[in-house]
């Protein structure tokens, strides 16, 4: 297998490896959260509305950690903004302030012509990665499972029945943007394994497809995390192997994933449900005969 | 001894249009009070108001002689049904264990004491047996029995339920009833927005008839007089009378 060799044999391997497998835990676990809260979208504007910030840390000549988190986080809050003081729907607001951001992001990385590949932001490049990116990864890594490790309880409680949380004293405004802070976190942790136009798929994908194999948040925080390392191996054999995109290889073999659970799944696969009308309809006509 | 709820002159409105007004309302600790009125009478926002879920214009609320921040944990209220994702990844266990986490507090985890507490609270509730069963597999009756139960874990003094027995079985009401009997009792007083008028009287110790303003609030025999009850579901009747029925 030249992908174990290579593993052997090259650095560059082993840090990409490194990292994406804490990629897909970390975008597995934040995910759960993500999808149960009916937030989907709100992820694929968060990680678009990095870019800005990554754009002026280049500029700047600072990590691009600050800047993304910083611009991340910024759009979070003026989406709730609008959508608070306005009739503004969710959606709708999430729509004009994350392709705002976008735009406003490109328009920099133009202007400031900073050594920044954009393509390398928008589809990641994991072959790519440089030490001092594993260790950011691996801090924001260990800072999103202690947190959810730590405010476990409160998540789930805000997820499920935010106006019980409410009466009972819980700051559900404030656990929102701490989980947005979060989001923005694991999607600049995610820039350079998938790039920007993916994250949302890492985020969504692995979680959806434990999302049908269990009814327990949290074993679906484990398989989702679990589902989310595979991927990226997976992935990251491809793209070594066939010399193909990262992000693109990771993506689509989480997607295969997908439909291996939406076919198979015990409780919620398609080909169990059908077998099931199947039978259920057979033993009827026989009881009618 | 102190009234767990007093109302004074408490207005709520929304942007602007005003959906309750001139609220004034005396509860006394060890009562099941129902509050009934028609559609858009502002029942449930009056609840929301008690709870601090929708921001009052005009007036004041004190729970237990002091403010709703100084009792939320001894507060627990029972969502409708229709405000939840059923398809939640979320066991009956753990949705009653939740009743525990405002006493745990911040930082801390459920031990076997608060399960232990829990599983109490689903036998009370005689729903026991489906402990472990995801939430969206059990009946509307079984679904609002998890969550009263859920609501006895919080160990609370002062109990609120919007609209508990809409689209339940009898069995179910029942049991809910004779639970919340129990509660009154032992001296919790129990806040229900409640709008099937039949059972009213058997259900309640005292109900507050409302339609934007109260109409009436007494004892259910004095409340359910055809006068009164004419007063707050004029605008029903009317409609009736149009449409020729009579």
């Amino acid at each position: 297998m030249a992908f174990i060799e290579g593993l052997i044999q090259y650095d560059f391997l082993q840090k990409a490896l490194l990292t994406s497998i804490i990629v897909g835990i970390v975008c597995g676990v934040i995910g759960c959260f993500i999808i149960l809260r009916g937030m989907a979208l709100m992820g694929d504007a968060i990680s678009h509305a990095v870019l800005p910030g990554v754009a002026i840390s280049y500029a700047l000549g600072i990590n691009f950690f600050f800047g993304a988190v910083f611009t991340g986080v910024v759009t979070a809050i003026g989406i709730g903004f609008v959508s608070h003081n306005s009739r503004i729907k969710q959606d709708t607001s999430i729509g004009i302030m994350f392709t705002a951001a976008f735009a406003l992001g490109v328009i920099l990385i133009t202007v400031l012509e900073s050594s920044t590949d954009l393509y390398h932001i928008l589809f990641g490049n994991v072959l790519a990665v440089r030490p001092s990116d594993v260790w950011i990864t691996l801090i924001i890594g260990l800072i999103v499972l202690i947190s959810v490790y730590v405010f476990y309880k409160e998540l789930l409680v805000t997820s499920f029945d935010p106006t019980m949380a409410e009466v009972y004293g819980l700051p559900v405004r404030l656990i929102h943007y701490f989980l947005m802070t979060l989001l923005t976190m694991v999607t600049v942790a995610s820039l350079q394994t998938v790039g920007i136009v993916l994250v949302v798929a890492m985020l969504i994908t692995p979680a959806a497809t434990a999302y049908l194999l269990t009814d327990r948040l949290s074993v679906m925080i484990f398989l989702s995390a679990a589902i989310g390392a595979s991927a990226s191996v997976i992935g990251l054999y491809f793209s070594f192997t066939y010399n193909l995109a990262s992000g693109a290889t990771i993506v689509l073999a989480a997607t295969a994933l997908f439909f291996v659970a939406f076919l198979f799944s015990q409780k919620q696969g398609i080909l169990w449900k059908k077998l099931n009308d199947k039978k259920n309809r057979h033993t009827l006509q026989k009881e009618n005969i | 001894m102190v009234s767990a709820l007093v109302l004074n002159d408490v207005h709520v409105s929304y942007h602007g249009k005003s959906a309750i007004s001139g609220i004034n309302l005396k509860v006394e600790s060890g009562t099941v009070l129902g509050i009934i009125g028609p559609n858009g009478a502002g029942k449930s926002t009056l609840l929301k108001a008690l709870l601090k879920l929708v921001s009052i214009d005009k007036g004041s609320i004190e729970i237990f002689g002091k403010t709703l921040e100084e009792n939320r944990k001894r507060i627990a209220y029972v969502p409708q049904r229709s405000e939840f994702d059923w398809d939640f990844p979320i066991h009956v266990l753990d949705t009653v264990l939740m009743g525990t986490y405002p006493k745990i507090g911040i930082f801390k985890r459920p031990k076997k004491k608060e399960r232990d507490l829990a599983y109490e609270c689903l036998e009370k509730v005689g729903m026991e047996h489906f402990y472990n069963r995801q939430i969206g597999e059990l009946s509307g009756g079984q679904q609002q029995r998890v969550f009263l139960a859920r609501a006895l874990a919080q160990n609370a003094d002062l109990f609120f339920l919007d609209e508990p027995f809409v689209g339940i079985d009898i069995a179910s009401e029942e049991t809910i009833v004779d639970l919340l009997k129990d509660l009154r009792n032992l001296g919790k007083t129990v806040v229900v927005v409640h709008h099937d008028l039949s059972k009213a009287t058997e259900y309640f110790d005292e109900l507050l008839l409302l339609n934007k303003h109260v109409i009436h609030a007494g004892k259910p025999s004095e409340v359910m007089h055809p006068e009164i009850m004419l007063k707050a579901y004029e605008r029903e009747l009317s409609f009736l009378r149009e449409a020729g029925v009579n």
